[in-house]
Parts: structure tokens; sequence; C-alpha cells
């Protein structure tokens, strides 16, 4: 396992609140990741730092082989580059159908010129289907994607990931709003997307986190506070204080 | 219903399946090309002269207006950039197409008149004269230097598409680049309407200040043909225009090229981290929008047969926005729709076709009254037909699921 991702001495402030402060954590490349913490410690803010939509500050973020200052990089070269992102609440184009959904995330060129003659070629509408299947929409394809459930709506927002077929995940609460039965389908999901590239998740759910049988990272106040496997930092007093309270 | 829609799951749109994917096409192609015939045959020029040459001109005018529309649709129906500025590119258009007939007019008419003496002219001679007949109205006889090329014909046509193509390369670089997006964005357009405008208006600037350029119904060399064969000829180049600009946009909004422009217009943050260049497909559409509406306005003035900066004024570039809101956002022919019945009932209502009522207390004066009834017309359809005219037509249309 190499390293992917590395953030280091990171700190953003907003208004004199320092909501990440001097954050590292290393991702390698395949790993399954999981990032708890309480509200406010940072997590969300984490992935805005990776994904270039917040500038920290101070500290460096460097990408893959070549380390890669992934501060320099615009949000989209950024996602080019291999780094895709789902966001807390789905965010699907929902004028559009599933299908379109999906073929505006596959990898393919990005450029104004390219895309205007872009044709759909075999193995682009085969992986179509193929990613359709795995989110659980294939009889959905040709519906708006406005029209599905929150849950279904979910899994697209996961599945037009998988198509920009990145290199890192980061996944912010992918359970929230799903039933039981869909829980268990998405943890499926990111352990099987785990075995090939870097996983994170954030998430609440306590039983979710344990399904995932991962490496834990707990932040709290825009730092590392504990890190290790699930059952060990939830041993640690200082997590026990910070989840319970003092 | 399971059949159905696993039959469009496992065979996606074969190729070549442009216009059947989009039949709306080939209807607007038929009615545009029904119209074109039926004024033909009703033309003074070459039909029966059921219709005056001034009407075939309005109506020739008002394709050029549809072709505006329909950019105005793509940078904003589609793209979500409610450009209030799109005037500015259709006047330089016609200034551009302005400036080869007035010049080339003016100079066959210099080089008639010094050719009766009995020298021949000397081309200083010529140019000079030519200077002094065009720019004598505001009290010049020096050529600017943008009239350099104004005797070529191939130059002045490339600058219609040269010169409105790169002021939107360039602001809209600017503007795109900075993310101004929004309301922010729209005044933004709106002051560089403005500010082109004001400039023309200057005696300096070198188009005639707020005289403009006029006389551009006659075309030079062509003085011996009358004007009911003119105004066909530019009927129909304005209806072969609009014909191949709703296929072009049809095309460029109907495949993913579309899909990642309306994705933009909804949440462009997403269709970043999608890795799309966000302000490279807002600029593609700026600029080519641009252009499009410099050559629907190389049409339109040689129709209206004069040109001045008021024509750019801010007013008009809103107008336009008024006219897709009402067609119909984001459907092309609902633009179409929208120019061509606000623009010709506006024609008729303050034109003095229309005839005043009398309410007894009160006489409804059309020509006053006709902008409030726009204003309430626009206000009615934001408020009740979100989806415009243009969206009448999902209801005589079932659409599949």
């Amino acid at each position: 396992m190499s390293t992917l991702l590395e953030v280091s001495g990171v700190s953003v402030t907003f208004d004199g609140f320092r909501a990440i402060n001097n954050l590292s954590i290393a991702i390698g490349e395949p790993e399954l990741r999981a990032v708890i913490g309480p509200n406010g410690a940072g997590k969300t803010t984490f992935m805005d730092i990776v994904t270039g939509k917040t500038r920290p500050d101070t500290g460096k973020v460097l990408w893959g082989e070549r380390s890669i200052d992934l501060l320099k990089l615009s949000e989209s070269q950024i996602a080019k580059a291999g780094v895709g992102r789902k966001f807390q609440k789905p965010t699907v184009f929902e004028d559009q159908s599933v299908h379109d959904n999906l073929a505006m995330a596959l990898k393919n060129k990005r450029g104004p010129f390219s895309v205007l003659i872009w044709k759909a070629a075999e193995s682009d509408r085969a992986r179509i289907v193929e990613l359709a299947e795995e989110i659980g929409l294939s009889d959905r394809l040709a519906h708006r994607a406005g029209d599905l459930s929150h849950g279904q709506k979910q899994w697209l927002e996961i599945g037009m990931l998988l198509a920009q077929d990145p290199r890192l995940l980061l996944v912010d609460e992918p359970a929230a709003g799903m039933t039981p039965a869909e829980r268990e389908h998405t943890t499926d999901l990111l352990k099987r997307a785990a075995k090939t590239r870097a996983v994170v998740v954030i998430e609440h759910d306590m039983e979710f986190i344990r399904r995932l049988e991962c490496r834990v990272t707990v932040l709290h106040e825009g730092a590392v506070l504990a890190e290790g496997s699930l059952d060990h930092v939830t041993k640690n007093q200082q997590v026990i204080d910070v989840y319970l309270g003092r | 219903m399971s059949i159905e829609i696993s039959r469009v799951t496992t065979a996606p749109a074969p190729r070549g399946s442009f216009l059947r994917a989009n039949p709306s096409v080939l209807w607007f192609m038929g009615l545009l090309g029904l119209f074109t015939l039926g004024v033909t045959i009703l033309s003074e020029g070459f039909g029966i002269g059921a219709i005056s040459t001034n009407l075939v001109k309005i109506l020739g005018m008002t394709l050029c207006l549809c072709l505006i529309a329909i950019a105005m649709d793509v940078v904003w129906g589609y793209c979500g950039i409610l450009s209030l500025g799109h005037f500015a590119f259709f006047g330089l258009g016609g200034y551009a197409i302005g400036m080869w007939l007035m010049y080339a007019r003016t100079e066959i008419v210099i080089r008639d008149s010094l050719g009766r003496g009995t020298i021949p002219p000397t081309e200083l001679e010529v140019a000079e004269g030519v200077a002094a007949q065009i720019f004598g109205v505001v009290g010049s006889s020096e050529l600017p230097l943008i009239w350099s090329f104004a005797g070529s014909l191939p130059f002045q046509l490339a600058m219609v598409v040269l010169v409105p193509g790169l002021l939107a390369l360039v602001f809209g670089w600017l503007a795109f680049r900075s993310r101004v997006t929004g309301v922010y964005l729209s005044i933004l357009t709106q002051a560089m309407t403005l500010a082109l405008a004001l400039y023309l208006f200057q005696n300096d600037t070198g188009l005639r200040g707020n005289n403009g350029l006029s006389g551009l119904q006659n075309i030079p060399g062509y003085q011996h043909v009358p004007q009911s064969v003119i105004s066909m000829w530019f009927f129909w180049a304005s209806a072969v225009a609009l014909g191949a600009g709703y296929l072009l946009f049809a095309w460029v909004v109907s495949g993913k090229f579309g899909s990642v422009i309306r994705a933009i217009r909804d949440n462009e943050a997403r269709v970043r981290f999608l890795g799309y260049n966000v302000e490279g497909y807002k600029l593609f559409v700026f600029t080519i929008t641009a252009v499009i509406s410099g050559i629907a306005g190389a049409l339109y003035y040689p129709q209206a047969g004069i040109i001045n900066p008021a024509e750019i004024a801010p007013i008009a570039s809103i107008y336009l926005a008024v006219w897709v809101a009402i067609g119909g956002r984001g459907r092309l022919y609902g633009a179409v729709i929208g120019a061509a019945s606000v623009s010709l009932l506006s024609s008729w209502l303050t034109g003095g076709g229309a005839p005043n009522i009398d309410l007894g207390l009160f006489r409804i004066v059309w020509t006053d009254w006709w902008l409030v009834f726009l204003g309430l017309g626009f206000v009615a359809v934001t408020l009740f037909f979100p989806k415009g005219m243009g969206g009448l037509f999902d209801y005589l249309v079932r659409k599949k699921p």
C-alpha cells in the first residue's frame, strides 16, 4: 500500500474560527478509511480542502507518486487528477435522465470541443449498463433523476463517482436517509470499490462504520484525536470524553 | 411498461438519430420552408403582390430577431447565463456590414460624379470625396482608421463574425474567470452594452455618432434592382440563416454538450467536481452565441436601412430576454415563438395598425399602452406559465416517462 494522498499541517480559519487546526492525514491506495467526529470537527471542511473548494491558510496537500501539490489546481483539475466526491446532500442533475447523469460522469475527455463531437462508444454504453446494475438502477435509466427516491439518488451519485473512475473517493455521509437494506447495499458497494482504490467515508452512524471493517480516524476541533481500528479508538478515553461530553 | 424501459436500457439511441430524437427540428424546418414559400408567392418581387415590400422587410427582420432569440435561449435558457448584452453583438454585426454598404455605394456615386469631368479622378480624390460625403455630417472629412478596409466586402464580412466574437471572448474570459455569476453578471453585460452604445454615440468614434449608418437598403452594384426584389433576397437569406442557426444550436444542445451546459445551469459547482472546466464551457457558449447574434444583425440592418447607437441601448437586450421568457426558455422553438409574436405584435400596435379602443371615459392609445401590456404579459407569463408559450406544446405531445 503506497501513500496516495498526504495532508500535512493544514489549518483553515473562517472569520476567526479555526475549522481545521494543523491537520495531518495520509491515505494509502488501496485503502478504506472512515472519518468520524462530533459536529464541527472539520470533517466536511477536510473534504472541501482536498477537492479545492476551500483554500487552507497553511499546510500542504500532496497527491500521487509525483507528489503533485493539489492546492495549486482548480476544482476541475483536481477532479481530473482522480479525486471524486460525493456530497452530504445528494446532488444529481434532477432535470436529466439517470443515463445522462452517468454519461456525464464517465471517464472521457472533458474539453468543450471533444464533448461537442462525443458519441457514445460501445464501451461507454456497456459501462453505463454495468454501473446501473451495480447501483440497482437498471430499470430507471430513462427516468428523470429528480423522480428517484432519496436513497436512489444517493446511489446514483455513488454511481457517478464510480463512472469517473477516481483513484480517491471522498464520500460524505453516504447512508443518510437510507433504509437498513439500502445501507447494507451501500456498505458492500464501498467495500468493493475500496479493493482497487482509496475510499474515505465520513459517517456518524457507528453501526455503519463497524460494518465497513476499516481503519478509523477521529477528528475533533479540526485535528486528529485518534486513529486505528474501531475497537481501538472507541476504547480511547479522549474519544469517549469528546463523544459523551465531559 | 417494464419491457419498454428495458428496451431503452439495452439499446440506447443508435448513431445518426439526431433528427429522430429531435422531431421538433423537422417540424420547425418544414414550417419555416412553408412560410418562406408562402411569402415568396405573395410578394411583389416574385409573386402575386399581395403583401407589400415593406411587410416583406418586416418579416425578414423578424426572422433575424428569431435567430438572435435562439442564441439568447442557448446562453440563458440552456446554460443559465442571463446575458443582457447580446444586442451589442447584434449591433456590431450590423455596423460591420453597414460600413461596406455605405462606403461602396458612396464610392460608386463619387466616381460617377467625378467621372463627368475631363480628367479622370485619381484614387486619392475618390477616397477624399467618399470621406467628405460620409463624414460631412459629423463635420469631418478624414476617413477614420477603422474604415481602412471598408471598401472590401470579404474584409467586412469577416468583421461581422470577428468583432462580436472577439469582444465576447475577451469580455467573457474576464467575467467568467473571476467567477462572476447571476445578477452580477447580468449587470456587467448591461454595462458592456451601455458603454458600447455611449462610445458609438461620440462623433470621434468614427461611426458617425448618433447619425449612425444609413441608406443600407441600397446594395452597391445593384442600384437598378428594385427594392421589391432586394427585399426578397434578404428575406431568403434571413430564412436560411435562421434554419441553419436552428440546426446548429439544436445539434449543440442535443448531445452530451447540452447535458453539460444544462448541468452548469442547475449546479455549476457540482459540474466542477465532475472534472469539467465550467468557465471554458461558458466562454464557448457565450462566444458562439455572440457570433450568431452578429450574423443576425448583419442580415437585419440592410433590411432596416439604418443603424444607430440607440439600437444597442440596454433596453434592446432586455426585450430580448423578455421574448425568450414569454416564448419559453430551454426550448429553441419557444424562443422563436416569443420573438416572432412579441416583435410582430409590437410593430403592429406601435405602427398604428391597431385601432385604438374608446372606453368612454378613457381611450386606450396603443402606442402609449403597448409597453404596459407587454410588462403585464411578462409578469403573467412568469407567474402562471413559467414554461412560456412553448410550454403549450407539452400538452399536445404526450411525453414518455
